[in-house]
């Protein structure tokens, strides 16, 4: 198991090595580079020239490469033009909003997903299994940030049920320790504070996990389908277990196996989902902070958040990977 | 009276719309207490489907199963889901073809031993788990302790089959159904399984029906044989009579297609001519007619009944049966 | 669309051209024909395509108005929520600016159309040939050939690991705003897929029989390539890149969404016209509603004929 993790740890680096190289060439190839940037774009030549030099631009590339290295291992990211704040402070101020949100997403997806996709399968052709087929079908075709404004416009401007932007109520007096508020509620007490951050994140987090859930309904199925056909399967029946027994140990544990896999990959495709997400309802996490740095050009913070992302995706699909061999015994040797 | 009785099972795919396919087309037979049958033919003629459908085993779904099963003084196919569910695993066990795809591969072989052993025997906890160990014991897995942790890749073949076997047997049934149990296995190891088959019957006094293309099989374990062509049984016999003396063209050209050592050199092998897709309907007569070189014109006027043409107990369908010795000579079991 | 998705289908798509090779190549493509025109799904997402197809070249010659002329600009007033829904002569109604939503819809599609093409033919082609050359690297370069093949292929997931709109995000940063960036910005984000597909179908391909037969006979590599290889490798890359036209004008939505669209609001395109409208989207929701909805359309008809193609084409999934 440890030399699984080793193993996997040091694949990582080469993937990030390159990944570092493309930043570093896109960082350079900015329309008037980090000086015009930070001078704008009415700046003399005179001052180009001295900002270049304060940041070490007159050096030569591989030297510059080199410096760029050493300030991201030191988890350096610059400093955003929008806030005049460290990057990475701002990653880490507005990161656990958007982990609670992205949490929620997933949770939902998996809950509502593994079941639908299950039942459908079971039976296959019926009701049940025709909507969610076309449901996700039409899930996968709907623009996030569009689904987010019909939520939001319908359950939270029309209907008042849920609050239409934000973390929590400015009302709310809460005591933040972790940073995570529906966490922080329950440390401290304040369960008012936990149930209000609750309410702030439903409708978000349901449109976030549009895509996961057609993606998760659609592999359960398709999973769910290939196994219950399998021969182990009738073996389980053939020593007259009780259905629940055969469908639950034999059907599902190994149905299950390429979902888990899906869930890690979709983490990808959910931080691109946060992005918009979090914009439509003005979520204090990261993806709307990253939406204000495109409109404000604030480049520190997209190059940070490129690697950042990087780095969170290739971390959740080792975790993934390991719960994988915890799972399926077949990959465990090596 | 004997253990099962199976009499004029039929079971046919499809319907609702689609081609009905009858794979199963009047099969009837009897298994007695401690008896070894064989249920023999080519893949297609309907003996897999007919363990299945014993076994209560075939989809709920695009299936209709006729005729009757009686097993142990009650009705197969009448009793209820549940019932069938109890007996399943208890009183009929079963053995599949292919052991790497019949074990679950996610599930420790101990667990799905155990499961049951609870299930069946009530047994729970540590119980069971000394028991799972003496059943691998039982069926020769060595270290028994240790395997019941492993997972099935971590087996080799002729392990997970007798894992399987352990399984099988592990409620006592009174009778197992066993699935062309080495046709996936080498050589070698086939005739360790058999041994432990025979082994196991034979101190149990369990029932065993076998389904095979295998003559060597049928020949080193079964005492009574049921010869399927075409989901229908051609001709059915003890196990020396019907070597002695194969009647039915078909059971004919299958031994006849059998190489033997000691047979002249240069004298070519005898194989039965097609397919088992070359068939015409049994209601329209002899569905093996079209490969046969013993066809004549009586074979097409309507279904060909069972008969005793040679001995009592020595059934045959067939309206031409081989009744000359000349070429059929003794195998030696 | 997302990644799992993707590598799962990539996977999936790739092992179908080795079955390919267990019938012969023909009567594959014939069977999964004759299975498309049972499938309710390929024939509505067919119908859906044909409608967009139409829509998209005789749009401009019969929209009923200008989709650039402000001609109703007195009438609404978006500083007090004041808009104009759908009437007898505006049928989808006006929008912030005072135009018929109408004409936009209809001469948009085209600009729509445009941006799900050139973005998925610029993810489809440069896939192709990296792809192409990883495979053919792959399956007859020998040892070097596998050392270039693992060189490209792990640049390839490098790009996978991506997500895929922040990577479009990133290109579109660099190169500013325009319709042409969000079209390299989304094709881009195709590449890799393509690659990696037709790098997987080739190598199932490399192990074929008839590769060996070829080889053992003295055909040269390259021919092999060119002529039995890279033909009987098309058919997943065929499916993808009907799907990827639906993620593509998806995406293009999204991008634009963020800003990162076409500065040039005159033109009308369904993801610009959608972005545009959503600031107003308390007060005149169906402003939104028509691009969006034709969006979700388009991108179902493609999705639904692609899925549709993949299913007929891997016999274990028919049904």
């Amino acid at each position: 198991m440890l030399r699984l993790v080793v193993r996997r740890l040091l694949q990582l680096i080469p993937t990030l090595l390159g990944l570092s190289v493309l930043l570093f060439l896109w960082l350079d190839r900015l329309p008037g580079g980090p000086a015009s940037a930070i001078l704008g774009e009415k700046a003399t030549e005179a001052e180009v020239a001295r900002i270049n030099r304060a940041l070490g631009l007159d050096q030569p590339v591989y030297v510059q490469y080199w410096r760029f290295l050493k300030r991201i291992a030191e988890l350096d990211l610059g400093t955003s033009t929008q806030t005049g704040q460290p990057v990475w402070d701002e990653f880490v101020l507005r990161f656990p909003a958007t982990v609670e949100l992205s949490l929620l997403a997933i949770l939902i997806a998996v809950a509502v997903g593994v079941p639908l996709g299950y039942f459908a399968a079971r039976k296959r052709g019926g009701w049940l299994d025709v909507t969610a087929v076309s449901g996700s079908l039409v899930g996968i075709c709907i623009p996030v940030f569009f689904l987010a404004l019909i939520l939001k416009g319908v359950f939270a401007v029309e209907l008042g049920i849920f609050p239409s932007y934000g973390r929590q109520d400015t009302g709310i007096d809460a005591t933040s320790v972790t940073g995570f508020a529906v966490l922080d509620g329950v440390l401290t007490g304040e369960f008012d504070a936990s149930w209000d951050a609750i309410t702030h994140l439903i409708l978000p987090s349901i449109a976030l996990a549009s895509i996961p859930l057609a993606v998760i309904v659609r592999m359960t199925r398709a999973s769910v389908l290939e196994v219950q056909d399998e021969d182990y399967v009738r073996t389980a029946e053939a020593k007259g277990l009780k259905r629940s027994v055969v469908r639950g140990r034999h059907v599902l544990r190994n149905a299950m196996l390429p979902v888990v896999t899906a869930v890690g990959l979709l983490t990808g495709s959910l931080l691109s989902g946060a992005v918009l997400t979090e914009s439509v309802f003005a979520f204090g996490g990261i993806g709307s902070f990253i939406r204000q740095a495109i409109d404000a050009r604030d480049y520190p913070v997209l190059v940070g958040f490129i690697m950042f992302i990087a780095l969170v995706y290739v971390l959740i699909n080792l975790l993934v990977d390991l719960a994988y061999s915890l799972i399926d015994p077949r990959v465990r040797v090596h | 009276m004997s253990l099962l009785t199976v009499d004029e099972l039929t079971v046919t795919f499809g319907g609702r719309g689609r081609k009905e396919s009858r794979a199963v087309d009047g099969v009837s037979f009897e298994v007695d207490q401690g008896q070894v049958v064989g249920l023999v033919g080519e893949s297609g003629c309907g003996k897999s489907v007919t363990s299945l459908a014993l076994m209560g085993l075939l989809p709920d779904k695009g299936v209709t199963v006729g005729g009757r099963a009686e097993f142990d003084g009650t009705d197969l196919f009448t009793m209820s889901r549940s019932a069938r569910r109890d007996l399943r695993g208890s009183k009929m066990a079963m053995i599949f073809q292919d052991p790497l795809s019949s074990l679950n591969p996610v599930v420790p072989v101990g667990v799905q031993v155990t499961e049951i052993l609870e299930r069946h025997r009530g047994m729970k906890g540590e119980a069971a788990r000394k028991e799972a160990a003496h059943l691998l014991d039982r069926v020769g897995i060595p270290d028994p302790t240790r395997r019941l942790k492993e997972y099935p890749h971590q087996l080799s073949g002729g392990m997970r089959q007798r894992a399987l076997i352990a399984m099988a047997v592990a409620c006592a049934p009174r009778m197992l159904i066993a699935d062309e149990p080495t046709t996936a296995l080498d050589v070698t190891i086939q005739a360790q399984i058999l041994e432990l088959l025979k082994e196991l019957v034979d101190q149990e006094g369990t029932a065993l029906l076998m389904i095979t293309h295998d003559l060597g099989v049928v020949a080193g374990l079964c005492d009574q044989v049921n010869v399927l062509y075409a989901g229908r049984v051609v001709e059915s016999a003890g196990r020396r009579e019907l070597f002695a003396h194969p009647t039915h063209p078909y059971a004919h050209g299958l031994l006849g297609s059998i190489p033997r050592l000691d047979a002249p050199r240069g004298e070519p092998l005898s194989p039965i001519r097609g397919s088992i897709n070359d068939r015409i309907a049994w209601a329209d007569g002899c569905a093996f007619a079209p490969r046969c070189d013993r066809y004549e014109m009586g074979c097409l006027t309507g279904t060909p009944q069972l008969t005793e043409p040679r001995a009592a107990g020595h059934q045959v369908r067939c309206v031409n049966p081989v009744l000359d010795d000349a070429k059929a000579e003794e195998v030696t079991a | 669309m997302s990644v799992a998705t993707k590598t799962d289908k990539i996977q999936r798509l790739a092992e179908l051209t080795a079955v390919k090779e267990t019938s012969t190549g023909a009567s594959l493509w014939r069977e999964a024909l004759r299975r498309l025109r049972h499938s309710k799904m390929a024939i509505v997402g067919a119908v859906i395509i044909a409608l967009f197809l139409v829509l998209a070249i005789v749009g401009p010659y019969v929209a009923p108005y200008s989709p650039t002329a402000q001609t109703w600009r007195n009438e609404v007033f978006p500083n007090r929520g004041e808009f104009v829904g759908a009437r007898g002569e505006n049928w989808f109604g006006l929008d912030h600016l005072g135009r018929d939503v109408f004409s936009r819809m209809l001469v948009g599609a085209r600009q729509t159309l445009l941006v799900g093409v050139v973005a998925t033919l610029i993810g489809l082609i440069i896939g192709f040939l990296i792809g192409g050359v990883s495979g053919a690297a792959a399956t007859l370069g020998g040892d070097a050939g596998k050392r270039v093949d693992s060189v490209i292929m792990r640049f390839i997931d490098m790009m996978l690991a991506l997500p895929s709109l922040l990577l479009a995000v990133s290109i579109a940063a660099v190169m500013g705003q325009s319709l042409t960036t969000v079209m390299i910005a989304v094709g881009v984000v195709q590449i890799p897929v393509f690659a990696r597909l037709l790098r997987g179908a080739m190598l199932a391909q490399g192990g074929a029989d008839y590769v060996l037969a070829a080889r053992s006979l003295g055909v040269r590599k390259r021919r092999i390539v060119v002529s039995q290889i890279v033909p009987n490798s098309l058919s997943p890359v065929i499916v993808q890149a009907t799907l990827s036209l639906a993620t593509a004008i998806i995406e293009a939505a999204a991008l634009s969404y963020l800003g990162l669209g076409n500065p040039d609001p005159a033109i009308p395109e369904w993801g610009v016209m959608l972005t545009q409208a959503q600031r107003f989207f308390d007060n005149a929701p169906m402003m939104a509603v028509y691009p969006a909805v034709g969006i979700i359309i388009t991108a179902l008809g493609f999705t639904l004929l692609g899925e549709a193609m993949r299913e007929a084409l891997d016999p274990k999934l028919k049904g």
